[in-house]
C-alpha cells in the first residue's frame, strides 16, 4: 500500500436544490404515521362544531347526529375487513386495541388456559403486553421467524398445547413490512378452538384482509397509518363462530357493547370510517401504484450501490414498504446526509436503548447490518419524482459515508471483518 | 435529535479523512470500536521521531454524525501537538467542543481511545528496532 493514500481532504457538500415538481423536504416514513387524506379531514370537520353532540345522547338530535356518523363509520370499517357493525369496538388506536385484545382475551379465558403464543418480531404494544401477563402467571412462547421474517406454521404447531387461549401474530411488520401468513395461522388456531389475534396496524387498507376467509377472532386497526387522524382505532371482536368475550381494561359508562367505556371520539372515528372507504375503493389500485414506486426505488439503488442487502422477503410484503441495509455505513450517519428525507433507521443510534433493531436481529441480521438499516415507507401522496430525487441522495450520501468508513477501506482491502479482533467487543 | 452546528460541520466538511500507510515506522494506528455496536474508528498519527511532535493526522469512522464530528475534531487536535500533549485530550473536551448530548458521550469516549490506541501503536513502533505489524489486522 502507498503512504498518504489520495483521498479528498474535504468531501464535497453540495446544497441541494428540489427538482421540479418535489418539494422538500420528503415524506417517505408512512409506517411511522401517514399524512390525513384531505377527504378524510372534510368529513371530519362538521363533526368538531356543528355534530358535536355526545354519540350516547339518545334523546335529542345533536346526539344522534353523532351516532349517525359512528354507526356510518362502523359500517365502512366493518364493509373493508368483511365483518359485521357490532363487531367493531372504537378505541384510541391500535396499541390500545393490542392490549384490549390481549389482555380482554387473558382475564376472560383463564379458566381455560394460561398459555398465549406471539412472535419475537411483533410490535412492542403485543410484547410488552404479553410480558406484563407473564408476571401475572401466564405462560407465553416468543417464536423466532425464519430469516425471511415469516413465522414457520410447523414451529407454531409445536407451540401449541391444550393451555393455549390465544395466538397474536401480526399481518404485517412495522419495519419490515412482511406479510406473515395469517390465513394458515387462523385456520391452525380454528382447528384447535384457540383465539386468533392479528395486529392489522399496517396492512389495513394496504392489503385485502377478510376476517372470516383467514379466520380472525379479533384484529386491531389504527386510523393515522392509513390517511386517517390519530387518538382513533379500533378492534374487531368475533361475535359468531366463536363468540368471543372481552374483559374490559376501561370501566365506566358501558359503551361499545362493555368492552370500551368513555365518550366516543366521535370525529375521529368518523375520519377512521372515511379512511377505510376510500381504501375500500382504492386499495387495490394504489398497491400496483406503491408497489411500482417501491420496485423503482429499490432498482435505482441497488443497481448503483454493491453490498446493499433488503432486509425481510420481497415476496410477501408491503407494497410501499422497502428495507435496505446499507453495508458499512452507519444508518444515522446516512439519515443525517439525507436530512431533507424523513425515512427512519433501525441503528441504535437513532433508538434510546442503543440497542439494534430487535426485528432485523431475529431475522438473523447481524448488529453491524441492523445498524446500517434505513427503512422507506412510501405512501399515497409520494410521486415518481421524489422517489428519484430520493435514490440519489442515498446513494450519493452512502458512496460518501463509504469513503469515510474504515469498513469499507477494509473490505476493499480483502480483510473479512469477521475475522477482525475488535477492540469494542469486549465491551459489548 | 438536533445536533449541534458544529457537529453538523465536522460531519459536512469532515477534516483530515484518509489512511496513512500503517506499515511505516512513524505511522501510528489506532482502530476502536466494533462493528457489532455501531462505531469503528481508525485514527492515524505520522510523529516526527526528533521532536515527538504529531505531524500529520488522519482518520476514518463507521458511526453516527457525532462519532464522525469527534474523530474528525480529534485529528484537528492532534496536529501539531506532541505526543504527550495528545494524550492529555480527554473525552469531555471533545463533548464542551461538540456539545454532545449525554446519549453521544460514548462518541468522544472513543475518540479518545482512537488517538490513545495510534499513539500506542506508534511507542511500540519505536521501542521495536524494526517496524512490527500494526494493531489494525491480520
Amino acid at each position: 500500500m502507498s503512504t498518504d493514500v489520495k483521498i479528498p481532504q474535504e468531501l464535497p457538500v453540495t446544497k441541494h436544490a428540489a427538482p421540479q415538481g418535489v418539494k422538500l423536504p420528503i415524506y417517505m416514513d408512512n409506517h411511522a404515521t401517514t399524512p390525513m387524506d384531505p377527504r378524510v379531514l372534510e368529513e371530519m370537520l362538521p363533526y368538531f362544531m356543528e355534530k358535536f353532540g355526545n354519540a350516547a345522547s339518545r334523546n335529542h338530535s345533536f346526539g344522534w347526529a353523532g351516532e349517525e356518523g359512528v354507526e356510518t363509520a362502523r359500517e365502512r370499517i366493518a364493509k373493508l375487513i368483511g365483518a359485521t357493525t357490532k363487531e367493531i369496538i372504537f378505541t384510541s388506536g391500535a396499541t390500545e386495541s393490542d392490549n384490549l385484545a390481549i389482555k380482554g382475551v387473558a382475564e376472560m379465558y383463564r379458566e381455560k388456559g394460561n398459555h398465549i403464543i406471539t412472535a419475537v418480531t411483533e410490535h412492542k404494544a403485543v410484547l410488552d403486553t404479553c410480558k406484563r401477563l407473564e408476571k401475572y402467571g401466564y405462560r407465553v412462547t416468543y417464536l423466532p421467524v425464519q430469516k425471511d421474517g415469516l413465522v414457520d406454521l410447523e414451529e407454531l404447531k409445536r407451540a401449541m398445547d391444550d393451555k393455549t387461549i390465544l395466538v397474536t401474530i401480526m399481518a404485517a411488520n412495522n419495519e419490515i413490512g412482511v406479510l406473515q401468513p395469517i390465513t394458515e395461522i387462523g385456520k391452525l388456531c380454528r382447528e384447535r378452538g384457540i383465539l386468533f389475534h392479528t395486529d392489522a396496524t399496517q396492512a389495513i387498507g394496504k392489503v385485502p384482509i377478510d376476517v372470516n376467509k383467514q379466520y380472525i377472532d379479533l384484529m386491531s386497526i389504527s386510523g393515522h397509518k392509513m390517511y386517517g387522524p390519530k387518538g382513533v382505532g379500533a378492534l374487531y371482536v368475533r361475535r359468531k363462530n366463536p363468540r368471543v368475550q372481552l374483559a374490559a381494561l376501561i370501566d365506566g359508562g358501558g359503551h361499545e357493547r362493555g368492552m370500551r367505556s368513555g365518550t366516543l371520539n366521535v370525529a375521529g372515528i368518523v375520519g377512521l370510517g372515511k379512511a377505510c372507504a376510500i381504501a375500500s375503493e382504492e386499495m387495490s389500485r394504489e398497491a400496483v401504484q406503491l408497489s411500482s414506486l417501491r420496485d423503482r426505488l429499490r432498482d435505482r439503488i441497488m443497481n448503483r450501490l454493491d453490498e446493499t442487502y433488503i432486509n425481510g422477503t420481497m415476496e410477501h410484503r408491503l407494497p410501499g414498504n422497502l428495507n435496505i441495509s446499507f453495508a458499512y455505513v452507519e444508518g444515522e450517519s446516512l439519515l443525517m446526509g439525507i436530512n431533507d428525507i424523513a425515512v427512519s433507521s433501525g441503528s441504535a443510534c437513532t433508538s434510546a436503548t442503543l440497542e439494534p433493531s430487535y426485528v432485523l436481529k431475529a431475522l438473523g441480521t447481524g448488529d453491524d447490518l441492523a445498524h446500517s438499516s434505513i427503512r422507506f415507507g412510501i405512501g399515497r401522496f409520494n410521486t415518481a419524482a421524489e422517489v428519484d430525487y430520493v435514490a440519489d441522495r442515498v446513494i450519493e450520501t452512502v458512496e460518501r459515508l463509504r469513503e469515510l468508513s474504515p469498513l469499507y477501506e477494509m473490505a476493499k482491502e480483502g480483510i473479512n471483518l469477521k475475522d477482525v479482533k475488535w477492540a469494542g467487543e469486549a465491551a459489548h | 435529535m438536533s445536533y449541534s452546528d458544529k457537529v453538523i460541520d465536522h460531519y459536512n466538511n469532515p477534516r483530515n479523512v484518509g489512511s496513512m500507510d500503517k506499515s511505516s515506522a512513524d505511522v501510528g494506528t489506532g482502530l476502536v470500536g466494533a462493528p457489532e455496536c455501531g462505531d469503528v474508528m481508525k485514527l492515524q498519527i505520522k510523529v516526527n521521531r526528533d521532536t515527538n511532535v504529531i505531524e500529520e493526522a488522519k482518520f476514518k469512522t463507521f458511526g453516527c454524525g457525532s462519532a464522525i464530528a469527534s474523530s474528525s475534531l480529534a485529528t484537528e487536535w492532534v496536529k501539531g501537538k506532541t505526543v504527550d500533549e495528545a494524550l492529555a485530550i480527554k473525552n469531555m473536551d471533545i463533548v464542551k467542543e461538540l456539545s454532545l448530548p449525554p446519549v453521544k458521550i460514548h462518541c468522544s469516549v472513543l475518540a479518545e481511545d482512537a488517538i490513545r490506541a495510534a499513539i500506542g501503536d506508534w511507542k511500540k513502533k519505536q521501542e521495536s528496532a524494526k517496524p512490527v505489524t500494526s494493531a489494525v489486522a491480520q
